[in-house]
């Protein structure tokens, strides 16, 4: 089997510089090592950096050197692919993010690996299937927690896991959980699959692909809270998800691993499907939970939190998707086997599904940590049609925008945080050269308008009056005047509004004004510098 | 028609039953079954349910997936959210209005078609996307808009669809 694969330049002015002798002391250090049936060695055709040619790729790491000599090449061999050591002073040096290959600074100690948890099994195994489920770990850490822990230990385990909301705000698990196991009477266990931030399909991914580990996962959450009854809320438009969740059930019923007494054990847990009818706001967890009670999804007034009163006014967990799907192997592995991945504030990894302006666009999953360069240039195969990276807007419409400043931050909740921008719920579009922010923030903000729920003033009317203003700057008749009231209304709606969705609605106008501010005050002159908006075409009309 | 309609509404309740809390999901299957849902329907599940009629139009209002008034014989839904926008997402909102010579949320007046938006359906690596009824068309742009739309015109013609 293949476990590394190594790229060396190849084209005519590596070769000029020595490519071939370093790819031949390359292999000839692979033969001593007896590692030839493990690494793949291959020429690249096409590098774009002419400043640090020869250069060496090393996969799945994702690792940069360069230039390398022969005797490098060598060392590199021993260092890296024998001893598993990456050697940081033979990394490539950083640069800007252009053209289509991946060029990335090393660091050290970073696992550059796709590293899969909870899209371990998608697209292996069938979801219809609960048998294929099962051969792969399937209901291993339910049984284990039914038969040798007790709801304490679980809950500990997840606490001690240090896992957090994957939903967008990164709230500990364990310590949710617990909020509500101090609770007396019945308690509920509600999966929030209303995955709707736009630009997001990671959930999808999960309820398609791999249904069964979610029922686990919700039946886990069940035993460690003492619920005895779990609802997941879908969105309406995910049909195809809805069904092999309620085939899942089924099955699950069937081998008696949901249901009651389940494996004979003294736990019953019973799962509904509840499908959304197509409601952004009904995201939110309170809203939600409305939603599920059958009345207009509008946000509750907290407190009492839903951990205190949530569905049918009991004590409700509500988890992401994504944070869901994590707990099997947590339970399975152990709290250290987590926390050995991602940062020492947020363990993990986190999926995102990344789009826009780059060469390959879809879902990856990464530990937590991994810069945002390091995404577009590994998994993105770099800037599509080698434009420069402009910006990238993170987790969908309620994500920050963020410049080419931050492109090294770890992409963590609290390094994102204290950077000034959100991971959020795990959208990556990436923005290139010739996108305008305004007419972007144009975009997010009619988006946000529709969606409001008209519960509150400062959304209701916020989003309406920051939209007018975006749209007289797009057009051209915009004045400083627009724009001072643009950023007024922006800070107003953010601190005034009732619920998250008009907390966020603002923050790409907030965070699209810190770093391009330029850009905004050209369109109160009628100029769109990218010439996307409409005031640059009838500028051409003119002349 | 009232038969048809009571019938209609009665399935979609037996299968929930008429518990409040089911509202949504009777409201969102009975929509999907009828195409939209008229007085009658909402009517007449308030009576069923035991709820104010109020109450009932309320929610029913409420979601994008429940439609009040009655649509063309296709729906074109749009996605208009930023990952679409910026993958020529402008360009194919302008060749659908121009092509059906209506702007977005409304139904031509040979009911035809309704050209609706829609946020996010998560099939965002293939923006700009649309779906027409229950198909989904991505990688859109004003050529293939055209050709889309020329295929269900003639399908209808045929009487194919």
């Amino acid at each position: 089997m293949i476990r590394a694969r190594v790229l060396i330049s190849g084209d005519p002015l590596s070769l000029s510089r020595g490519a071939e002798k370093t790819k031949l002391a390359i292999e000839a250090e692979i033969s001593y090592y007896g590692l030839e049936d493990e690494i793949q060695v291959s020429y690249l055709t096409h590098a774009d950096r002419t400043d640090i040619l020869p250069i060496v790729m090393i996969y799945p790491e994702g690792v940069t050197y360069g230039p390398v000599t022969p005797e490098d090449g060598a060392y590199i061999v021993q260092e890296h692919l024998y001893k598993g050591r990456v050697i940081e002073h033979l990394f490539a040096p950083p640069e800007v993010l252009t053209g289509d290959i991946a060029h990335i600074p090393g660091r050290k100690g970073a696992t550059y690996a796709q590293k899969r948890i909870v899209l371990r099994r998608a697209g292996v195994i069938n979801p219809l299937d609960i048998e294929d489920y099962i051969t792969h770990d399937g209901y291993f850490a339910l049984a284990k927690a039914l038969e040798e822990m007790q709801p304490e230990e679980v809950l500990e385990t997840v606490k001690a896991s240090k896992l957090q909301g994957r939903g967008g705000a990164g709230f500990p698990t364990g310590l949710k959980w617990s909020f509500v196991v101090q609770q007396p009477g019945e308690k509920y266990v509600v999966c929030n699959a209303d995955e709707s931030e736009p630009g997001t399909f990671k959930d999808r991914l999960i309820l398609e692909g791999d249904p069964h580990a979610l029922l686990e996962a919700m039946a886990l959450a069940g035993y460690a809270i003492g619920a005895h009854e779990g609802w997941i809320y879908i969105r309406g438009e995910y049909a195809l998800a809805k069904e092999r969740l309620n085939k899942a059930i089924q099955q699950a019923k069937e081998l008696n691993l949901l249901g009651d007494h389940i494996l004979g054990s003294d736990f019953s847990f019973d799962i509904h499907v509840h499908a959304g009818a197509g409601a952004y706001i009904c995201g939110e967890e309170t809203a939600l939970l409305e939603s599920l009670e059958g009345k207009r999804g509008i946000p509750r007034i907290r407190p009492p939190y839903p951990t205190v009163a949530g569905f049918r006014g009991k004590p409700t967990v509500v988890n992401n998707v994504e944070t869901l799907a994590n707990i099997p192997p947590i339970i399975q592995n152990g709290a250290d086997w987590f926390r050995s991945m991602g940062t020492e504030r947020s363990p993990g990894t986190k999926v995102y599904t990344m789009l826009g302006d780059v060469n390959i666009t879809g879902l990856v999953e990464t530990p937590m940590g991994t810069t945002l360069r390091e995404i577009i240039n590994i998994y993105g195969g770099g800037m599509k049609d080698g434009k420069a990276f402009k910006c990238a807007q993170t987790g969908g419409a309620s994500g920050s925008i963020i410049p080419p400043e931050l492109l090294d931050v770890p992409m963590d909740f609290a390094s994102m945080a204290e950077s000034g921008a959100a991971l959020g719920s795990g959208a990556l579009l990436i923005a290139g050269e010739d996108t305008c922010i305004v007419d972007l923030a144009y975009v997010l903000l009619r988006f946000f308008k529709a969606e409001s729920c008209g519960k509150c003033t400062p959304c209701r009317i916020g989003t309406a009056q920051m939209l007018e203003a975006l749209e007289r700057l797009r057009m051209g008749y915009g004045t400083q005047v627009d724009l001072d009231r643009l950023e007024e209304i922006a800070h107003y709606t953010k601190e005034a509004s009732f619920c998250g969705l008009g907390q966020a609605a603002p923050v790409p106008i907030i965070t699209g004004l810190r770093y391009f501010r330029e850009e905004f005050e050209a369109h109160t002159r009628g100029e769109c510098p990218t010439g996307v908006c409409p005031c640059s075409v009838k500028q051409k009309v003119k002349h | 028609m009232d038969a048809q309609l009571a019938q209609q509404t009665d399935e979609v309740i037996k299968h929930y039953g008429t518990d409040a809390e089911a509202l949504v999901e009777i409201l969102r299957d009975l929509n999907q079954i009828a195409g939209h849902l008229s007085p009658e329907h909402l009517l007449l599940i308030a009576q069923r349910l035991n709820l104010p009629s109020s109450k009932v139009y309320s929610v029913a209002s409420f979601y994008s997936l429940i439609n009040i008034k009655p649509l063309g014989r296709h729906v074109i839904r749009f996605c208009e959210d930023a990952p679409c926008h910026v993958a020529g997402g402008r360009e194919v909102w302008e060749a659908l209005e121009q092509e059906l010579g209506i702007p977005f949320g409304e139904t031509t007046p040979d009911r035809q078609w309704s050209l609706l938006t829609t946020s996010c359906i998560g099939a965002c690596a293939v923006g700009p996307v649309m779906m027409i009824d229950d198909e989904i068309y991505g990688n859109l742009t004003p050529e293939k808009v055209h050709e889309i739309l020329t295929q269900y015109r003639e399908a209808d013609k045929g009487g194919a669809v």
